[in-house]
């Protein structure tokens, strides 16, 4: 598998890997909603300048455009904000690509608190949610670079619809091209025994792993979930670290109703309930701010996450 | 156009007209006013202009046709039934559980139904999508779709319309059944349809009135004249009647959806034929 550390920003490794897989797949054409300087199709639009179409800010007509280039045959990627991606053009998702069965792939950038400076108006906190409404989505939010780029790569392959949830700028690596990355399959970057973190996207993840760190010190050895698929539910490692430490705390960047939190607490309330908590944005609605200052004000730091592990025990 | 290829035209409406009647019958009620508005359209398309083959009916490259106004599908369903994408039995299934003809137009469902209507304003979008794939693929394919004059109060049909303009897909036609009513009366006393004719011009579209969207003539000369146009999608504003030959709901507020019974049903086709001097 490519080495996604070539790729500096996560914009770059998720429109990278679409062009990678459109020299293979000739059906792949990208679809944008004048947010394509934002995520870098543009680079898509230089090397297929013939299958890119920007087609301005009409969201709802982008998902349109693209269900009917599907049922000619063709494989669309679209772009917009994760806001407008979920919020804006639900029904047409819903109806126009949901339930004629036609296969899109959606990029919705800069989930959560990681729209930062486009502030509240920008902010998708229900998007996981709505996705989840639609019979077929898939769901992903890799945490890294690597798993960005060969899970795009591998949702383009299921042949289904699906929801790729990212961040613009910046990137982290916690995988290599040697790790083994597997769609609808969760990832144990721990194993403790006590208290099972799972967490989903970049700032969950790093912060289940830092909050991890810090658990240990006070003799707490937490199990860390990469949960880079949402759905389908990887339910075979759910009901394992259940079972394992009886003590869950889901860490997701959005709502609680409809989301990672609600999906696996429902999961397992019928299996094999055990003490849960939730990391989430509540009842809130979003603000501007940078990231330290979204961090903080909404409690996704490792410190918190480490507390309300703490407490779960208790 | 030749007179005995306007009289085959109409023997087929007539036949089409009747079997959305009876159809609809078979429930007991359904979207009358405006599946019987859509049927000289249909008919034009599916017997003089649209290159479809029920023998192929997924042959890659055909013409295809979305129905936007997805409540059209009865007279969709008697108009594909005549072409023999399947037996005329299936139209007495309508609506019932299980069937493949539902109230709106399906793709998932229905053999010859080449995009989902319904959810108004959607499938007009993705009419624009499919006339861009088949641009794309090189075919000399052409898509058609019918939008309803309360359907273009979505906003989703101006956005349609600004990308198909921008991207000068002259393989696309639209029709715009402007039957002057919607579900809860007049267009006039809700939201008007003002200026269509330059509403879509100022969107980079091609466009032509057809005066009488029942008359076989009138929407040849539309549709022949707009094929000389070559860099723009094509947009005919067809003037015509809800209810138009299912007498008992024309010139009435409420027929956008009409309870229909057998008897009644049977009464109107020869109602009509008497009209029509049959």
């Amino acid at each position: 598998m490519k080495d996604a550390h070539v790729y500096s920003h996560y914009r770059d490794a998720v429109i990278g890997a679409v062009i990678d897989l459109a020299a293979e797949h000739k059906d792949i054409v990208f679809l944008d909603a004048d947010l394509s300087s934002c995520i870098g199709s543009t680079n898509f639009q230089k090397a297929y300048p013939d299958r890119f179409f920007n087609c301005g800010i009409a969201e709802a007509n982008m998902v349109g455009v693209a269900a009917g280039l599907s049922s000619m045959g063709f494989t669309p990627f679209i772009h917009t904000f994760g806001c407008f991606a979920s919020r804006r053009d639900y029904d047409q998702l819903f109806i126009s690509v949901g339930y004629t069965h036609q296969t899109v792939h959606v990029i919705g950038s800069d989930p959560g608190i990681t729209a930062q400076y486009n502030g509240g108006t920008h902010m998708p906190f229900e998007d996981i949610a709505l996705f989840r409404q639609i019979p077929g989505f898939t769901i992903i939010e890799p945490s890294d670079g690597q798993s960005l780029y060969e899970l795009t790569r591998q949702v383009y392959a299921s042949g289904k619809s699906s929801y790729i949830r990212t961040p613009r700028k910046g990137i982290e690596f916690r995988y290599t091209p040697e790790d083994k990355i597997v769609l609808g399959k969760g990832i144990e970057l721990s194993d403790g025994q006590d208290v099972a973190i799972i967490a989903t996207g970049s700032l969950m993840v790093s912060g289940a792993v830092a909050a991890a760190d810090a658990l240990k010190e006070k003799g707490i050895n937490a199990t860390v979930i990469d949960l880079h698929t949402v759905r389908p539910l990887d339910t075979d490692l759910i009901e394992k670290v259940a079972s394992r430490t009886g003590h869950i705390l889901v860490c997701e960047n959005g709502r609680y109703a409809g989301g990672i939190g609600e999906m696996i607490a429902g999961y397992l309330a019928e299996r094999n309930p055990v003490r849960m908590s939730f990391l989430n944005v509540g009842e809130r609605f979003g603000e501007v701010g940078n990231l330290k200052y979204l961090s903080d004000t909404f409690g996704f730091t490792a410190e918190n996450i480490a507390r309300k592990a703490e407490a779960l025990l208790k | 156009m030749d007179a005995g290829l306007i009289k085959d035209l109409k023997d087929k409406a007539f036949d089409i007209r009747s079997r959305t009647i009876r159809e609809i019958a078979s429930f007991g009620s359904g979207h009358m006013g405006g599946s019987m508005s859509i049927v000289e359209l249909l008919t034009y398309l599916y017997y003089n202009e649209m290159n479809v083959d029920p023998e192929n009916p997924g042959k890659d490259d055909r013409d295809r046709l979305v129905v936007s106004k997805g409540h059209s599908g009865p007279a969709v369903y008697a108009t594909l039934s005549t072409k023999g994408f399947f037996p005329e039995s299936w139209l007495e299934t309508l609506n019932q559980g299980g069937t493949r003809l539902p109230s709106h137009c399906d793709m998932t469902k229905t053999p010859g139904v080449d995009f989902t209507g319904g959810s108004l304003g959607q499938g007009f979008s993705a009419a624009v999508g499919i006339a861009l794939g088949q641009r794309l693929k090189g075919y000399a394919a052409r898509t058609f779709t019918i939008i309803g004059d309360g359907e273009a109060q979505e906003g989703q049909i101006y956005e349609a319309a600004e990308a198909a303009g921008a991207w000068k897909l002259s393989n696309l036609f639209g029709f715009l059944d402007l039957n002057g009513q919607q579900l809860d009366g007049y267009t006039k006393d809700i939201i008007p349809s003002m200026d269509m004719k330059a509403r879509w011009e100022s969107f980079g579209w091609d466009v032509h009135e057809v005066e009488n969207g029942h008359d076989f003539s009138c929407i040849a000369d539309a549709v022949e004249k707009a094929k000389t146009v070559t860099d723009k999608p094509h947009m005919f504003i067809m003037h015509t009647i809800k209810s138009y030959g299912y007498i008992p709901g024309e010139g009435i507020k409420s027929n956008h959806s009409m309870p229909v019974t057998k008897e009644q049903a049977e009464a109107a086709i020869e109602e009509l034929r008497k009209r029509e001097g049959r």
